[in-house]
């Protein structure tokens, strides 16, 4: 009796969570996936007419936008993998009794609307402004000097607004190891080097992999960015998504597109799962 | 968004309301307003920042009518609260709004064209008859304003920085001049952009036929690969110009004149000797409007020449009303300090109230038949998106 | 400069012939995280600045000096204090529902074996990779179907739908690192399913919950993507400053972002001090 019970017991933990994906996530899905096979316009009206084409279409159109949304998302994951694992490191072994404030302080600009702080970037980062203009002033940089409307404003813009999705997951981990293990590293390695590349890097392999994921992920997809910050040829396909929809109102197309970015995301996610052999560290994570 | 519905009934939305099929004709006006009666409250979809937030306008319309007014900042793109209006008119349901403003374009084009909106009844809108300018009546995209009636205009034109523009700029041929490279700002908009195009290659945006657009596009193209363009803005494009990010772009009249005004700066907007664009956001009643009576009493009410000047004193935009010149200058010469400046530059600026030598320079936009939108679209979205 | 002054002075003391343990070396992980603070916050400083500047209107562009007059004036436009209320409302539902939810899958995720599982886990990895596109326009495809007006309801349905992931994964993280011989002991104690639920399992859980509440807080007052396309009538925070983007942000954006900003860090203060007292 009890052990039925006990059994149904994670069912019932995940029934609320579940139902909601499923009639809010999945079914929306399908209709889309119904979508993106369809022709016609707006005019007159959707017909279901499994055409594969849209996909080719879309995919021989934009292959350039898809192809840059990826290296865009994948060079700002770079990015907040570089600068983020030594903040994560550095507040799990030496935050102390404050590693709390910590990380509520890299949180805290997220309390600040996606939109404004991208829009706030852009001022900030005007040719003339109160960053590239005083250090023009002092000689710093040349006067020509210009970073806004650039792959590399996108770039770090992309990678400002996602970093603490970096930042938090491979704290996570790291938080919970034991720091005897690094000085039982450093008392048998020789250097620091090895002790990172041995016993913390393998160990915090799961938040590096949760971490990527969750900035790259949403990194090429993004528009906001693109628009806010970017200039020509640094039109990402989420730009091109979301004009495909909200201005062309073409919406087999923009689901053709939309589903194309979705798969390769995924096969991308498998292949870096492969890479890092994370499929050991998400069998681990299961148990 | 909406398509499920096409896709579970294949166009049946459409021709189940009697409003699909080739020819089919306009709901008649008379038939619409047969049966309508005033409520006693409307609800009003509007742009951010498009009425001053006090809604002056709207009190002395409820204080004179007895009429309550629920305003709401709703419409931040025409294309994407056209897509989320759009299921509802087709299929007849309220949209939640009575009126609603949307600038001439593609989105307006396809509505009339779809019979989405309310024929209006002219008797109902002496106002509008006595004090609209003729500029403002009978525009190309909505002849005879069958369906709606002015709101506030603009001139797309160019607007530069004197602080780093050393030379007077006077046509669109300037926006190509590599001595600008990375400094000059487009617009993104797919209209506007082309108009620009055609404009550049000396061809009226309302005349012109496929062939110019590819040549458009083409010289686009052009400036954009020769590095002369920095961005495609979607958005405000004055903080650029302000800072010097970009010395010279394609601008609207308006806000070069909030601009200077607010803040004392001296951009310059210039009506290019190739000709510039015209454009108007209109009011109107979508069909399924649940106090169409109100709706157009406040549409009328709107046209009176001393609420047209309290718009225009708040949003710097052409008004439709010309007598506000003169009401907006005597308001000036009432008023002191801050205010009178303000004023006596609003009742002066040619931004605001465009010569006439101005206005024989401005064009119609590029008229679409609804088959066309998706050529033209994508031509000229291959430029800004690249 | 030749002899007199080239004497040798005491003796220094040799440095150790060992070398210094990693630990005294110069802390570079310190360094770095500050410069990425101050990255953090560069744009939020500017933002801060310019509430406080003196523009005549709503173009706040250019430093025309300090003023206080913008705070005084925060909520001139009803239509951006409603949509600054309406952000805070869908969040703090949002935080709510997700958190409950989300949580209790996390933990099913975290503590148990069971059949679906895997499918769960690869939901939720697809709601998470799912661009905010596809999301938001997915969604309104399903209202429209179903017939529901989009508005408040529809926006926090989406907010909880995209945030459940992340409250899951999170609380997840925390659960699998529970030790089930805790909760045993405690049954073994005597203690009911529900009992230790609340006085074993919760409290461990607590950090791991907390902080998957407030980042479904913060994706959800962030959002501006899937809420385009939900919102309907209503306009949220994000919304109204990309509409008055076209036309000049007003100084008052600048304001209630510094506000909201504030009570963040006054959120942060409060929680720093209850942590110390517990300790």
């Amino acid at each position: 009796m009890t052990g039925t019970r006990r059994k149904l017991v994670p069912y019932l933990l995940a029934l609320p969570a579940w139902a909601w994906l499923a009639l809010f996530f999945v079914t929306p899905l399908a209709g889309m996936l119904a979508l993106s096979l369809s022709t016609g316009n707006v005019v007159s009206g959707f017909q279901q007419a499994f055409a594969v084409g849209n996909y080719l279409d879309g995919i021989t159109t934009y292959g350039e936008q898809i192809t840059r949304s990826l290296l865009y998302g994948g060079a700002a994951t770079l990015v907040c993998l570089v600068l983020g694992f030594p903040v994560a490191y550095w507040i799990a072994f030496n935050g102390g009794k404050h590693k709390g404030t910590y990380l509520l302080l890299i949180l805290l600009p997220f309390f600040v609307s996606f939109v404004l702080r991208t829009i706030s970037w852009r001022f900030t980062l005007s040719d003339n402004g109160v960053v590239l203009g005083t250090l023009k002033s002092i000689g710093v940089l040349p006067s020509e000097f210009s970073v806004l409307n650039s792959a590399p404003a996108v770039v770090f813009g992309l990678a400002y607004n996602f970093l603490p999705f970096m930042v938090l997951p491979i704290y996570a981990v790291l938080e919970r190891m034991d720091p005897r293990v690094v000085e039982a590293a450093y008392d048998l390695y020789a250097g620091r080097v090895q002790a990172f590349l041995r016993v913390i890097l393998p160990m915090a392999l799961p938040g590096v992999f949760a971490g990527g994921l969750m900035t790259f992920i949403p990194t090429s997809a993004d528009y906001v960015n693109a628009t806010v910050l970017g200039g020509t040829h640094n039109t990402m396909i989420g730009n091109i998504i979301q004009t495909q929809y909200l201005v062309n109102n073409a919406y087999p197309i923009a689901a053709a597109l939309t589903f194309t970015l979705m798969a390769l995301l995924l096969a991308g996610i498998f292949a870096y799962a492969r890479a890092l052999g994370t499929e050991r560290v998400m069998e681990v994570q299961a148990k | 968004m909406l398509k499920l519905t096409g896709l579970g009934a294949a166009g049946l939305a459409l021709s189940g309301c009697g409003i699909g099929g080739e020819g089919a004709s306009g709901v008649d006006a008379d038939d619409f307003w047969a049966d309508k009666e005033e409520t006693g409250h409307l609800r009003f979809a509007n742009w951010p920042l498009y009425m001053d937030p006090d809604r002056t306008p709207l009190r002395k319309f409820t204080d004179a009518t007895g009429i309550t007014v629920d305003y709401h900042e709703d419409i931040n793109e025409n294309s994407s609260f056209a897509g989320e209006i759009q299921p509802r008119l087709a299929n007849g349901d309220p949209i939640g709004y009575d009126l609603m403003v949307l600038t001439n374009g593609i989105e307006l084009a396809r509505f009339i064209a779809l019979n989405y909106l309310a024929p209006l009844d002219h008797d109902r809108l002496p106002n509008f008859a006595r004090h609209a300018g003729p500029s403002y009546k009978d525009p190309a995209f909505d002849p005879g304003n069958t369906y709606t009636v002015p709101y506030a205009s603009g001139i797309t034109g160019i607007a530069y920085n004197p602080d780093f523009v050393d030379r007077e700029i006077t046509s669109i041929a300037d926006l190509w001049d590599p001595a600008f490279e990375g400094k000059v700002g487009m617009l993104a908009d797919a209209q506007e952009i082309a108009n620009f195009g055609l404009l550049a290659n000396g061809v009226s945006p309302a005349e012109s036929t496929e062939d110019d657009w590819e040549a458009a596009a083409g010289k686009l193209k052009e400036q954009r690969d020769a590095g002369i363009v920095r961005a495609y803005y979607e958005q405000d494009f004055i903080q650029p110009l302000t800072n010097g990010d970009v010395w010279l772009a394609m601008a609207w009249s308006g806000d070069i004149f909030q601009q200077n005004a607010e803040e004392g700066t001296n951009l310059k907007f210039v009506v290019p000797d190739e000709g510039a664009t015209l454009w108007t956001d209109s009011l109107m009643l979508p069909l399924t409007s649940e106090a169409p009576v109100d709706a157009i009493q406040l549409m009328d009410f709107l046209f009176r020449p001393e609420i047209a000047a309290d718009l225009t004193e708040y949003i710097g935009y052409v008004p439709p009303v010309p007598e506000t010149e003169q009401l907006l200058a005597d308001r000036a010469a009432e008023a002191s300090g801050a205010d009178r400046e303000y004023l006596a530059e609003l009742a002066g600026s040619p931004l605001v109230f465009p010569t006439e030598e101005d206005y024989a320079k401005l064009h119609s936009y590029v008229t679409l038949e609804p088959g066309e939108e998706d050529g033209f679209l994508s031509t000229f979205q291959a430029i800004t998106q690249s | 400069m030749t002899t007199a002054t080239t004497q040798p002075a005491a003796p220094r003391q040799v440095p150790p012939a060992t070398p210094a343990r990693p630990r005294r070396r110069i802390d570079w992980g310190k360094y770095v995280t500050w410069g990425v603070l101050a990255w953090l916050f560069v744009p939020i400083a500017f933002m801060i600045a310019f509430s406080f500047n003196d523009v005549a209107g709503r173009h706040n562009v250019r430093w025309e000096g300090f003023t206080l007059r913008w705070y005084g004036q925060a909520f001139a436009y009803p239509d951006l204090t409603r949509a600054l209320l309406y952000s805070l409302a869908v969040a703090a539902l949002t935080m709510l529902i997700a958190g409950a939810i989300g949580s209790l899958l996390g933990l099913a995720l975290g503590r148990y074996r069971f059949s679906g599982k895997n499918s769960s886990n690869a939901v939720m990895f697809a709601a998470i990779c799912a661009p905010e596109v596809v999301i938001g326009a997915a969604l309104l495809s399903l209202f429209l179907l179903a017939g529901v007006t989009t508005g408040f309801t529809t926006i926090v349905i989406a907010h909880v739908m995209f945030s459940v992931s992340f409250v899951a994964i999170t609380v997840r993280a925390r659960a699998i690192t529970l030790d089930p011989q805790l909760e045993e002991a405690a049954r073994d104690l005597g203690a009911g399913p529900w009992a230790t639920f609340r006085l074993v399992t919760l409290p461990a859980l607590a950090p791991a919950i907390m902080a998957g509440g407030l980042l479904a807080f913060a994706l959800s007052i962030d959002d501006y993507i899937i809420t385009s396309f939900v919102s309907g009538e209503v306009t949220t925070f994000p919304l109204w400053i990309w509409g008055s983007t076209r036309v000049g942000i007003p100084p008052q954006v600048n304001v209630m972002g510094t506000l909201v900003f504030a009570l963040g860090v006054l959120l942060a203060v409060i929680n720093v001090i209850l942590a110390r007292r517990r300790r």
